[in-house]
């Protein structure tokens, strides 16, 4: 089973490279941001997959402190960045 | 490899291919709104194939229910944060993509 859950992991990681691309992209803010939310989700899976590949179960807090990081990144953004002032587009 | 590990690894699988989905329409809609919701729905459930997964392989019954609190709290998240960038970009002015099928 290890070896499948590496495999995944690294699966993973490799579609998160294609997020990258996305940020690069664009072409609002929000769209890069998006790439945020998917750290958020994946970034936690990788994490838990690597927790059962050996990394010991102190990896699961890691993926609960990335999930909720994830959420007040976004918040933070929403609320100070992206504020009302300025274009859709800038 | 017994029943439980091949259901794990199914379920693991299949939560792979949901992850790829979720990519895939990241990459491929054409407006914020869309992405959201290729974001919001399919990599969530990716997670949740994962979990559910990894639970039949985990330890104790605290070790799994943490699994699923990981989950739970992924699915707040996510939802929480879908909304807040959907409502800011509508009120910025960012017009839903409609196809040329609905403009005739």
């Amino acid at each position: 089973m290890t070896d499948l859950y590496l495999i995944l992991a690294v699966f993973l990681l490799i579609n998160l490279l294609a997020a990258l691309w996305q940020i690069a992209r664009g072409p609002t803010p929000a769209d890069r941001l998006l790439a945020a939310l998917l750290f958020g989700t994946m970034g936690v899976a990788v994490l838990l997959l690597l927790a059962y590949a050996g990394g010991g179960q102190t990896l699961v807090d890691v993926a609960l402190v990335f999930a909720l990081l994830a959420v007040i990144t976004g918040a933070a953004f929403v609320r100070r960045v992206w504020g009302r002032e300025g274009n859709g587009h800038s | 490899m017994g029943i439980l590990d091949l259901l794990s690894a199914v379920l693991l699988i299949i939560g792979a291919a949901f992850f790829l989905a979720g990519t895939v329409g990241l990459l491929r809609f054409p407006d914020v709104y869309t992405r959201l919701h290729a974001l919001a729905k399919a990599d969530n459930l990716g997670l949740g194939f994962t979990v559910l997964g990894l639970v039949l392989q985990a330890p104790g019954v605290a070790a799994g229910l943490k699994l699923i609190l990981v989950w739970l709290l992924a699915l707040a998240a996510s939802a929480t944060l879908s909304f807040l960038i959907a409502r800011r970009a509508f009120a910025k002015g960012i017009t839903p993509w409609k196809s040329e099928e609905h403009e005739l």
